[in-house]
């Protein structure tokens, strides 16, 4: 374990030494660090005065952390650099052979560019949230509490394993640096986007919701980092010089794995399908779990904590059940409303955007985005529990059955993005990254096609024909 | 020792870097492996210090299984890469205690060892500045002090003296002879046949991925360039048409002053044509093997390979 850590940082230091003896590094970022608290400092200064006059006083005692937030994320980006070339800029230089032909193990030298990645710009972001704070004692705003102080500064480590991670990730991918400088954006926009997802979560103002994005960075950062470990190998940095688009290579990759060894559809169906479907057995018990218990928890929460907000005497709950039945009329006429085709494509359009969740997240955002909506399962519910309705019955009339067909189809399309998402994270020695995700995606698509779309087609015909009217026969019985 | 079998590397795009290496190498023999650039003498280095996986084949080094035992491989390796690799914001000793430390060498071994290389290679004074200061042949020099570092049993070179001054590649070459006379394994990538044939025990030509020929270098010169040529010189001219000649002789090419013998066993042979010579009272000035360079081994061998026509 010492020897390893030992490894890990000397790789490091070798590192730290190279960066600090670089004026062109160092010079850009001291400037930047020192100069952009001053700068915050004067914004925070006029922003006291134009919410003086109008009132802003609750604003005003978030607006620091909110700037904390900001000022950690600056360093992070303009240092990002040193991460994105870690490998690549190395493998430019002609520096990495010697390094990869040394008895350090992949991990080792894996580790201790992530720790010189995440230590540069944490040490600059840190620096200059200090020089802030210091700035800020001479301002009439309210300081931010010990706790709410530590969840930021914990939420900008966060940020910095998230972005370095997925820097080297790429590092490790391109082929040159140029390449590598590209992909940047595709790691510091979506943080930015977080960020501003972040704060509005500390403008909404219960800070304790900041302990949800720091576990979801975190975990969203583990899985990288264990992304970035397990795809780390020596031969992928020294076996490729240019990195050639080849669509045909892909779309070779991709059909190969997609209709495997079938000669006809009914070969298809008979064997490559089922084979998949076997492999989704784990993903689907833990994403049946997942579905059920979010079901469950949600509709528990709007039946205890919603009479608090809403007013359910007898009165109100006869207004709204007799202004269901009056609206039943609709759903007799669902089909103009709603046509099937129209149906079916927004459920296959919600399926995809899960996949596309899943596959930037390694499932996780997939997965999120399927609770929720079994959350909202769970709402409607519980809702009808607190009008008096039966919840089973209600889920027997209005939601079973269609719901057989399309959360039958969500469900195995969840499992399939999981698993997905499973086998990017996975070691794979024969296959590059590229060639894992096309795999990946392969799979998806079996599923997808071959038994996907078929339900959730079924599902929008009974969902239009079927449930409205059993939902009509059930009304009196409510 | 150096063991490969069937050695093979495809990469990804179906393309056969390597095909059927197969090489062996003892301790204390050094092995030059020449090829036109691209020809997989890279490729060939980085699967015996287990960078790349075969493809097919195996391989041992210094008694280890390329895919099986990597880090025992890379412990006991030295390797000079194409490129020198150096840290430029290092500095020669840095440098050194810096892979002295990953090669898991305590702080005084490493200090006595570099100290020795930077000193041998003429860069002792030169120690303390960066590397980036340095001139191509110094950088080359303190690459090849890395490979050194260790100590290892088997050395891997690719161009050892490329970019270096006379007196340097000299150096090198004494301190590469002498890593031989220590039972060191070496292999050397080198495009320098002059230096190939002044430091090889064997030769070995690959091209297009596929060894064309391997063998210690008179066998090659007799397999690829035929018998041995041998030439009398005489002082005025001299008619040799009533010269008999013994059995296992033949007349390559004659002037006026000079006649050129292919022999099959200079051993046998020679001893009865100078005797015949002398009976015929011949001006013999001297009677030689006539030399034959490594550099004609190789072109004619590339040629051939090429379906081109080899001009001596």
């Amino acid at each position: 374990m010492r020897r390893n850590w030992d490894a890990i940082w000397m790789v490091a230091r070798r590192e730290f030494i190279d960066q600090f003896r670089d004026w062109r590094i160092v010079a850009p970022m001291v400037l930047l660090m020192a100069l952009f608290p001053f700068v915050a400092d004067d914004t925070t200064q006029d922003s006291i005065q134009f919410m003086g006059r109008f009132g802003g006083e609750l604003i005003l005692e978030r607006l620091v952390p909110f700037v904390i937030l900001v000022i950690g994320f600056f360093p992070l980006s303009f240092t990002l650099v040193v991460a994105l070339e870690s490998f690549v800029g190395e493998k430019e230089r002609g520096t990495i052979e010697p390094i990869l032909s040394s008895p350090l193990d992949d991990h080792q030298i894996y580790l201790g560019k992530l720790l010189v990645g995440i230590t540069t710009p944490l040490v600059f972001s840190f620096f200059s949230i200090t020089i802030y704070l210091i700035l800020i004692t001479r301002r009439d705003v309210a300081f931010p509490s010990p706790y709410l102080l530590a969840l930021v500064l914990l939420l900008t480590f966060a940020h910095a394993v998230l972005m370095v991670s997925s820097a080297i990730v790429i590092s490790v991918q391109a082929t040159t640096v140029r390449a590598a400088n590209l992909l940047a954006s595709f790691v510091v926009v979506p943080v930015a986007f977080l960020l501003q997802g972040e704060t509005a979560l500390i403008f909404w103002g219960n800070e304790s919701v900041l302990w949800y994005a720091i576990v979801g960075v975190t975990l969203l950062s583990a899985l990288i980092v264990r992304l970035g470990v397990s795809h780390f190998r020596r031969e992928y940095l020294l076996g490729r010089e240019i990195d050639t688009f080849n669509l045909k290579q892909m779309g070779r990759v991709f059909m190969g794995r997609f209709v495997g060894n079938a000669e006809s559809i009914r070969d298809w169906y008979a064997f490559e399908l089922p084979e998949t479907l076997k492999q989704l057995k784990k993903p689907l018990a833990l994403v049946t779990l997942l579905g059920v218990a979010a079901i469950v928890a949600s509709y528990l929460w709007v039946v205890v904590n919603v009479p608090a907000f809403l007013d359910i005497s007898p009165e109100v709950t006869d207004r709204i059940k007799t202004l269901v039945n009056e609206n039943l009329t609709d759903f007799e006429d669902l089909s103009t409303q709603m046509p099937v085709p129209v149906l079916f494509y927004h459920n296959a359009r919600a399926v995809v955007i899960m996949l596309l969740l899943g596959i930037v997240s390694f499932g996780t955002l997939g997965v999120t985005l399927f609770l929720v909506n079994m959350g909202l399962v769970g709402g409607v519910l519980g809702g009808a529990s607190l009008l008096g309705v039966s919840p089973w019955l209600l889920f027997a009339a209005g939601i079973l059955p269609h719901g057989i067909f399309e959360l039958s189809a969500v469900f195995l399309s969840v499992s399939a993005t999981l698993k997905a998402g499973a086998l990017l994270v996975t070691p794979q020695q024969d296959k590059s990254l590229g060639e894992l995700l096309l795999v990946a995606l392969a799979d998806w698509f079996r599923v997808f096609i071959g038994v996907a779309l078929p339900l959730l087609a079924v599902a929008a015909v009974v969902e239009v024909f079927v449930t409205p009217q059993l939902l009509k026969m059930v009304v009196p019985y409510f | 020792m150096i063991e490969t079998n069937d050695l093979s590397k495809q990469f990804n795009n179906n393309f056969w870097a390597v095909q059927g290496v197969t090489l062996n190498v003892q301790p204390g023999q050094i092995l030059a492996l020449l090829g036109q650039n691209g020809a997989g003498k890279t490729t060939t280095v980085r699967m015996l210090t287990a960078l790349l996986a075969p493809t097919r084949g195996s391989a041992r080094v210094a008694g280890f299984d390329v895919t099986k035992n990597p880090k025992e491989i890379r412990m006991n390796v030295g390797v000079l890469t194409e490129q020198h690799g150096l840290y430029l914001r290092m500095s020669g000793d840095e440098y050194l205690d810096y892979f002295g430390k990953i090669y898991g060498l305590d702080a005084q071994a490493r200090a006595v060892r570099s100290k020795y290389l930077l000193d041998y290679f003429g860069l002792g004074e030169a120690a303390r500045r960066r590397s980036g200061e340095y001139s191509k042949g110094m950088k080359q020099k303190l690459a090849l002090a890395r490979s050194l570092m260790h100590n290892p049993s088997v050395l891997l070179l690719d161009e050892p003296t490329s970019a270096m001054d006379p007196e340097s590649s000299r150096l090198v070459r004494d301190e590469i002879a002498r890593l031989r006379s220590s039972q060191r394994t070496i292999i050397i990538c080198t495009h320098n046949l002059a230096e190939a044939e002044a430091l090889a025990d064997h030769i070995a030509i690959i091209y297009r991925g596929k060894i064309l020929l391997n063998g210690a270098l008179d066998e090659l010169k007799q397999r690829v360039l035929g018998p041995v040529e041998y030439e009398a010189r005489f002082a005025d001219a001299f008619d040799t048409s009533g010269l008999s000649l013994p059995a296992g002789a033949e007349v390559a090419s004659r002037s006026e002053t000079s006649l050129k013998f292919r022999i099959e066993a200079p051993q046998v042979v020679n001893p009865g044509l100078v005797r015949a010579l002398a009976s015929m009272n011949a001006p013999l000035i001297s009677f030689h093997e006539v030399p034959r360079k490594l550099e004609q081994v190789y072109l004619k061998t590339m040629a051939e390979a090429q379906g081109l026509a080899y001009a001596a």
